[in-house]
C-alpha cells in the first residue's frame, strides 16, 4: 500500500500533481493544509490561489487547470465528482464546472487529491496520469478529431486498464476555444460549462487519461465499515434517490411545463403543446436503451437513448448512444422548439460529437434562430437557415458553430449575449451570466443565476424558492440564497454528488470524515464553510467580478409564470441586494475615510 | 456449493459497487482492483459491461501453473490461495484463461472465493450465486 493524500504520511497536507506542459514534466507537491481548504471547491480555490495569475488573461500558459476531488472521495458511494477551476474564456474570471463519470475514483486511485497543469504544449498533447506514470506524449495526430473519435483512437493508444480508468478529451469546440467548449468525460459526462474545453485547446492539451491503478488499505477500526453500510443502505433502499434512478431529471419538464416555467422557443413561451413530445416518460418509454452510473454510485441516474439513422434508401441505418438529462432537452428541445425526442437526441449527439457545453450551444442557436426570424442576421451569417423545430438545419448549423466557420459562429461562439451586442439583438438573448439554465422560474432564480458564482443552478436553490413562494421579500431570499451557498460549497467540497443532499447531511459527513481519519475538517466545519465561502468568492473577484456590471435582459421581464408576470421592481431590488452581498464577501472592507 | 455467476451483465450500469464490496470486505482493501470481481468495458462504455471473475472451471490451469501448490482447487470449486506458501510469481494469473486473478505491484494474487459478499451491493441483481455445475445462463432460476 502506498501513499495518498489520505494516506498518514501525507497528511495534513494535500498529494498534488502539477505537470508544466511547457516542460512536459511534472511533480508532486505537499499542499498545505486539509482542515483549511477541505478539498473540492475549497481546495480548488485555494490551488487558485496559488498558482493561478489573476490579472493574466484566461489563455495565458501560466494559468493553471484545476481537478480536485475531496476527502471522501474513493471511502463513501456517490461522492462521484470532480471540480474542474480554471479562469473562463467566457468572462476572463475564476470560474469552477463539475463532472462525475470515473474522473473522481480514477484521481482518488491514482493517488492524488488535485491535478493542476499549467503551462502550454508545443504541440498537442496528450496527458496520462496513473498511480506509478506521468507522461506527456505527443497527441498532433489525434488534433482535429471529434470527441468519439478521440475516444476511441485513446483506448487504442493505452491498452489495459479497461473500467478503471477516465479518459477526458476536447473536440473541435475545444480547439477553436469557443467559450463553450466542454471537456468531454467517459462518453457521457462533461466539465459542460464555462468553457474548459478552451482551456485545454488554449494549452494544446487534447487529452488526460487518468488510470485508476492504485490500492489503498482500509480506515482502521470499526466505524468506517459500520458508516459505509449504513450510507450505502440509505441511498439504495429508500425511496430518497427513485426520482434519479427511475425517469431521471428528465422527470421535471412536465412539472416545469404545467407551472409554465419551461422556457420554450428561446423563451417566448413558458409552457406548450408540444410538451407531450418530450416528456421524461416518452423519452424512457420510446428512445432509453439503459442506465449507467458514476463510479462509486449504485443510484445510476444516467440515462442513455439512442439515434438511428438511414443513411441510404436501402434501408441502411446507423445508431448512436447518447445520454440524455433535463438540461440537454429543454436546451435542444424545448428552447428549439423541437419536440419529438429522437430528433432532440439527434442534436445532442451533434452536440457531444464537437464538444460543446449543450446548455449554450442550445440557448445560443434559440437566440441565432429569434435574430433570424426578425432579420437582423440572414443566411449569409448563419450559412443555413434556422428555424424553430428545424433539428436537421440545427445539426449544421452545430457543426458551423463548433469549427468556428465564420466571423457570425466566431462570435456566437462567444456567447449569446456576445451576439447579442454585435448584432442588435441584446434584448433576447437568454444569458443569465452564461446562457440560462431551464428554469423560467421567476425573480429569485434569475437573479441568482445572473449573479451566482458557476452561473448555474446548482449554486442555489433558488428555482425551487420560486416554485413553492409567491413571497417577495428581498432580506429573507438574500439570506436564503448565502445560506444555502455556503452549505452547498462544503458539499462539493467533499465532492458529493448534489442528488445525494438528502443523504449527506452536515453530521454524516462529520461522522464520515472522523471515520477516515479527517476529523480535523469536521471540528473545522463551521469555520471552513464560511473561510471558503468567501476565498472562493474572493478568486472570482480578484479576476474581475462586479456583480452589477450583469444585466438581465429585457426578456427575462416578459416572463409569465404560474405566479403571473415578472414584478421587475423586485428583481431589481433583488439583484442589487444579491450584488452587495457577494461583492461583502469577496472582497476586503473598505477602511472608514 | 454455489459459486459466483454474474449472469445478468447488461443490467450492469458500472458503479463497481461489487469490486469495491470484494475488495472492502474480503481483502481489507480500498480499491476496485484487489478484488476478485472487476467491471470494465469492451471498448467504451457504449459497449456495456463486463464481470472479470473466477469461472470456477473444473481443470483450473491457474492451480496446474502454481509452483508451490498455492493456488489449489477446492472442492466445492473455484480455487483457494494459500498466502503463506506463495512466492508471488504470477504463473497462476499467466495461466488463467479468463483473466480472472488480479495481481497488484507487491505481485500478490487476488482471485474470487466464491463467498458471494459482493451480491448484495449490486443494485441491478447481476450476480447471483449459484449451484457448481447448474444452469448457468440467465433465465435459469
Amino acid at each position: 500500500m502506498t501513499s495518498s493524500g489520505f494516506t498518514p504520511e501525507f497528511r495534513p497536507n494535500f498529494r498534488v500533481m502539477l505537470v508544466d506542459l511547457s516542460r512536459g514534466k511534472g511533480e508532486v507537491v505537499a499542499f498545505p493544509d486539509r482542515a483549511k481548504w477541505v478539498g473540492g471547491s475549497g481546495l480548488a480555490a485555494g490551488l487558485f490561489a496559488a498558482y493561478g495569475v489573476p490579472d493574466a488573461p484566461w489563455d495565458d500558459p501560466r494559468q493553471p487547470l484545476i481537478f480536485a476531488i475531496g476527502p471522501l472521495t474513493g471511502f463513501f458511494p456517490l461522492m462521484s465528482k470532480t471540480v474542474c477551476a480554471f479562469k473562463s474564456p467566457y468572462h476572463d474570471q475564476y470560474a469552477e464546472s463539475h463532472a462525475g463519470g470515473r474522473s473522481a475514483l480514477s484521481l482518488f486511485f491514482a493517488g492524488v487529491d488535485a491535478l493542476v497543469i499549467v503551462g502550454r504544449a508545443e504541440r498537442p498533447v496528450v496527458v496520462s496520469l496513473g498511480h506509478r506514470r506521468l507522461q506527456v506524449s505527443d497527441a498532433h495526430f489525434l488534433w482535429g478529431a471529434d470527441v468519439f473519435t478521440t475516444g476511441k483512437r485513446l483506448r487504442k493508444l493505452q491498452v489495459g486498464g479497461s473500467g478503471h480508468r477516465s479518459i477526458w478529451r476536447i473536440g473541435p469546440a475545444g480547439e477553436n476555444k469557443l467559450a463553450y467548449a466542454c471537456i468531454n468525460v467517459d462518453t457521457y459526462r462533461h466539465f459542460g460549462r464555462l468553457g474548459s474545453g478552451a482551456v485545454m485547446g488554449a494549452k494544446n492539451l487534447k487529452a488526460i487519461l487518468v488510470q485508476g491503478d492504485g490500492d489503498f488499505a482500509l480506515p482502521p477500526g470499526k466505524e468506517y465499515a459500520r458508516l459505509f453500510q449504513k450510507i450505502f443502505t440509505d441511498m439504495t433502499a429508500t425511496d430518497m434517490m427513485s426520482k434519479y434512478h427511475s425517469l431521471g431529471t428528465a422527470v421535471n419538464l412536465k412539472g416545469l411545463d404545467e407551472i409554465k416555467s419551461l422556457p420554450w422557443r428561446n423563451l417566448q413561451a413558458t409552457s406548450d403543446a408540444g410538451i407531450e413530445g418530450i416528456t421524461g416518460q416518452k423519452f424512457a418509454d420510446d428512445t432509453l436503451l439503459r442506465n449507467a452510473a458514476c463510479a462509486g454510485c449504485p443510484v445510476g441516474c444516467i440515462h442513455i437513448g439512442f439515434v438511428r439513422e438511414k443513411f441510404q434508401t436501402e434501408n441502411r441505418y446507423l445508431y448512436r448512444q447518447v445520454a440524455y438529462d433535463y438540461e440537454p432537452i429543454f436546451a435542444t428541445g424545448t428552447m428549439l422548439g423541437v419536440t419529438d425526442a429522437f430528433k432532440v437526441l439527434a442534436i445532442m449527439d451533434q452536440v457531444e460529437k464537437y464538444g460543446l457545453d449543450v446548455m449554450s450551444a442550445g440557448v445560443a442557436l434559440a437566440w441565432a434562430t429569434e435574430a433570424f426570424q426578425k432579420g437582423l442576421i440572414s443566411e449569409k451569417e448563419t450559412l443555413v437557415p434556422l428555424s424553430f423545430g428545424d433539428a436537421e438545419g440545427y445539426k449544421q448549423a452545430i457543426y458551423h458553430l463548433s469549427h468556428a466557420a465564420n466571423e457570425f459562429y466566431r462570435i456566437l461562439g462567444q456567447g449569446a449575449l456576445v451576439a447579442g451586442k454585435h448584432y442588435h439583438g441584446e434584448d433576447f438573448a437568454c444569458v443569465l451570466g452564461q446562457e440560462m439554465a431551464g428554469y423560467a422560474t421567476g425573480e429569485a432564480f434569475f437573479v441568482a443565476e445572473s449573479l451566482g458564482f458557476r452561473h448555474s443552478h446548482l449554486d442555489t436553490g433558488a428555482y425551487a424558492m420560486d416554485q413553492k413562494s409567491k413571497e417577495k421579500d428581498v432580506v429573507k431570499t438574500v439570506d436564503f440564497l448565502v445560506k444555502d451557498e455556503r452549505e452547498r460549497i462544503m458539499t462539493t467540497s467533499m465532492v458529493a454528488c448534489l442528488f445525494a443532499r438528502g443523504v449527506y447531511k452536515e453530521e454524516v459527513m462529520k461522522e464520515a470524515l472522523r471515520s477516515v481519519g479527517d476529523g480535523p475538517i469536521a471540528d473545522n466545519w463551521d469555520a471552513a464553510s464560511f473561510a471558503l465561502h468567501k476565498a472562493r468568492w474572493k478568486c472570482r473577484f480578484d479576476t474581475g467580478y462586479d456583480p452589477l456590471s450583469i444585466s438581465i435582459p429585457k426578456r427575462f421581464t416578459e416572463v409569465v409564470t404560474w405566479k403571473g408576470g415578472i414584478d421587475t421592481v423586485y428583481m431589481e431590488e433583488l439583484r442589487q441586494a444579491y450584488a452587495k452581498a457577494l461583492t461583502g464577501l469577496g472582497t476586503e472592507p473598505k477602511a472608514e475615510a | 456449493m454455489k459459486v459466483l455467476r454474474p449472469v445478468s451483465m447488461d443490467r450492469c450500469i458500472g458503479c463497481h459497487s461489487c469490486s469495491l464490496a470484494c475488495a472492502r470486505l474480503v481483502h481489507g482493501n480500498l480499491s476496485w482492483n484487489t478484488a476478485g470481481i472487476r467491471v470494465g468495458s469492451a471498448g467504451g462504455l457504449s459497449t456495456g459491461f463486463e464481470a472479470t471473475v473466477c469461472v470456477a472451471c473444473a481443470h483450473p490451469a491457474c492451480a496446474e501453473a502454481c509452483p508451490t501448490g498455492a493456488m489449489a482447487p477446492r472442492k466445492q470449486g473455484g480455487v483457494m490461495h494459500k498466502k503463506s506458501k506463495c512466492i508471488n510469481c504470477g504463473q497462476c494469473a499467466k495461466a488463467c484463461p479468463v483473466d480472472a486473478i488480479y495481481m497488484d505491484a507487491g505481485m500478490r494474487p487476488f482471485v474470487c472465493i466464491h463467498c458471494g459478499r459482493c451480491v448484495p451491493f449490486c443494485p441491478h441483481e447481476c450476480l447471483e450465486l449459484r449451484p457448481l455445475g447448474g444452469d448457468d445462463t440467465e433465465d435459469a432460476a
